[in-house]
């Protein structure tokens, strides 16, 4: 510590006004910042000292994630040296999905944060810090096998478009992560769906190459269900056995990386919860809505094999845990008030399962859900905050 | 009755008349500065769509279409007047505009006064012509086909859905601008530079409904 402060006292001068490099002034506060604490203090007025800035915010955020981030990996290593037909320890599972998925985890942060520095320098202000969640947020809600470069581009679309043009973190209407993920899915959806791309099967960094086993599939549970021509609500893992709730809420299946165990998931919800970053009523209430909307596919739904789907393995499968934690929660996009959030959450679970259950083409619904949400979050608010003044209008006696 | 039902629900997102069509942009980005001036714009484009459509239907299968006039007698059986249909659409559509004018103006001066230019522009409004061709053109469709329009049922459900979808767009829309009045947008994009991006990110995700199987 003393070492890094140490760092940072010397080279203060040369990125302060009238230093040499006092241009790159943003770059140099943004990384002191993000090593210690700010030592400025309000000169005039009141003001109220509290430990959380955004920068605790985000990092907290990316702690809660950090379980899903390693059961991810483990799991990308696990279904692919079950893929190939290997039977290796979970040191080498851990090892492989670490090599897999750790490219991913640098080319959206470099992309990102390439692209905000570059914008802080132009604007002037100092490097927000926003996209720490989401660059972290990318590698977890897209399949393992997405191309390097695809993620590139659709990060670098999504900052730009999605958060920059609004004027920053804080400031953007969609969440930017999950711009992100629709422009691959509607840019490359070859490459994003399909029962090709949730498994890797070829080697990463030249180790643990190997052919897939004949028995070998690699769709994911409700990609099965949403193919599947008989109304039976069964389905399988890589190799053909049949799972069920408990593999769904470990996360023993194919999926995007961070979005299998609900059980990571949840430990990262509880960090959430506790420290109060993220609002347990939105994710209570997108699991009800899930609930709910699944109950009432289960009694009067069409005959097909994912609405027959029991509703409880709806909130275990694909993306709708990790929606509901780490999205739908983003204070930014999401409702701001109390009552708006009870809606809003409600309504992305009623709509994931509408759209996993009513559209074929998208049996990820999930994460498509919460960005038709995100429109309305604004709209929400609207119209609680004017409930509110006719309510109050109704209280006070006009004399 | 289901399809009708059917008809209604695919309207308001599937074929939702901003997202899928982009039809009706000029009053949809000119009179979504606040959400209560759109709700009063969507509503008008609602009962303007509400009223024409079925009439134009009626004009449709009775006057225009090939063989429709075979009701006046063997001399008309082979008439085909349908290239008069835009010319009849739009003078249908130009009366029933004038008429919600006059309403608006009577009941509600303030919204009159806010809607401006834009309500008499409803008359040529491409989501109310759009949805009058579409109307026709999904009228000559087979029976079977789950988009066809068979009767006038289906068109007043048809017209209801798009005009529910145009309101939904434009007061998500509004209530998202009126967010933006604080957002530090970059200078040259202030206004309609914006609201441009942002009717595409809207578009974006209103894509989840593309290939919705109700």
């Amino acid at each position: 510590m003393k070492f890094l402060k140490n760092i940072v006292d010397k080279l203060e001068p040369t990125f302060s006004e009238g230093g040499k490099l006092s241009k790159l002034h943003s770059v140099f506060d943004g990384f002191s910042t993000f090593l210690f604490v700010p030592n400025h203090t309000a000169k005039s007025g009141a003001h109220i000292h509290d430990a959380i800035d955004s920068k605790r915010t985000m990092i907290t955020v990316v702690l809660a994630l950090v379980p899903a981030l390693l059961f991810g990996m483990w799991n990308v290593g696990y279904q692919h040296f079950l893929a190939i037909g290997q039977d290796v320890n979970f040191w080498e599972q851990f090892a492989f999905g670490l090599l897999a998925v750790l490219p991913t985890l640098v080319v959206s942060y470099v992309v990102g944060l390439g692209i905000e520095f570059i914008i802080a320098q132009i604007k002037g202000h100092e490097i927000q810090e926003g996209f720490l969640v989401t660059g972290f947020l990318i590698p977890l809600i897209v399949p393992v096998d997405t191309p390097l470069w695809m993620i590139a581009v659709a990060t670098a679309f999504a900052v730009i478009f999605a958060k920059e043009v609004f004027g920053g973190t804080g400031y953007n209407i969609f969440n930017v992560a999950l711009i992100t993920r629709a422009f691959l899915f509607f840019a490359y959806p070859t490459a994003m769906s399909g029962d090709q791309v949730w498994v890797r099967t070829r080697d990463a960094f030249w180790w643990g190459a190997g052919e897939p086993i004949n028995a070998f599939s690699g769709a994911t549970p409700l990609g099965q269900l949403a193919t599947s021509t008989e109304p039976v609500a069964a389905f399988h893992n890589i190799m053909g056995d049949p799972i069920g709730f408990w593999d769904g809420f470990l996360g023993l299946i194919p999926g995007s990386v961070g979005e299998t165990s609900t059980l990571a998931i949840l430990l990262g919800a509880a960090l959430l919860i506790i420290t109060n970053v993220a609002s347990w009523k939105t994710m209570l209430s997108v699991f009800l809505g899930g609930a709910f909307m699944g109950l009432v596919f289960n009694t009067w739904g069409p005959d097909s094999a994912i609405a027959n789907l029991p509703w409880y393995n709806h909130l275990v499968l694909g993306g709708f845990a990790f929606g509901a934690v780490f999205m739908a929660t983003d204070p930014v996009t999401s409702a701001r008030t109390e009552t708006g959030k009870w809606i809003y959450g409600f309504l992305i679970g009623v709509m994931a399962i509408i759209i996993r259950i009513l559209n074929p083409g998208y049996p990820e619904g999930m994460m498509l859900a919460i960005l038709l949400m995100n429109i309305f979050g604004c709209l929400i608010d609207y119209f609680v905050v004017q409930s509110n003044i006719t309510k109050r209008l109704k209280r006070t006696t006009i004399k | 009755m289901e399809n009708a039902l059917s008809i209604f629900v695919r309207s308001i997102f599937v074929d939702n008349m901003i997202f899928a069509y982009f039809l009706g942009m000029c009053s949809y980005l000119a009179v979504s500065k606040n959400v209560k001036t759109s709700i009063g714009l969507g509503i008008a484009v609602t009962f303007v769509l509400l009223i024409t459509l079925p009439v134009n239907y009626l004009l449709e299968v009775h006057v225009l279409r090939a063989g429709a006039l075979s009701w006046l007698g063997e001399n008309f059986a082979n008439l085909d007047l349908s290239y008069l249909s835009f010319i009849l659409f739009i003078a249908v559509i130009a009366a029933i505009v004038q008429l919600v004018e006059m309403i608006v103006e009577k009941f509600s001066p303030s919204l009159y006064a806010s809607l401006g230019i834009f309500l008499p522009l409803i008359a040529v409004n491409c989501a109310i012509m759009g949805g009058a061709l579409f109307m026709q053109q999904r009228a000559g469709l087979e029976p079977s086909d789950p988009k066809a329009l068979t009767s006038l049922v289906d068109v007043i459900a048809y017209a209801l859905g798009s005009g529910f979808g145009w309101v939904l767009a434009i007061v998500g829309l509004a209530a998202i601008r009126e967010k933006l009045e604080y957002s530090d947008v970059p200078a040259p994009l202030r206004g309609l530079g914006i609201t441009f991006i942002t009717v595409g990110l809207m578009a974006l995700a209103f894509l989840c409904f593309s290939g919705l199987k109700i």
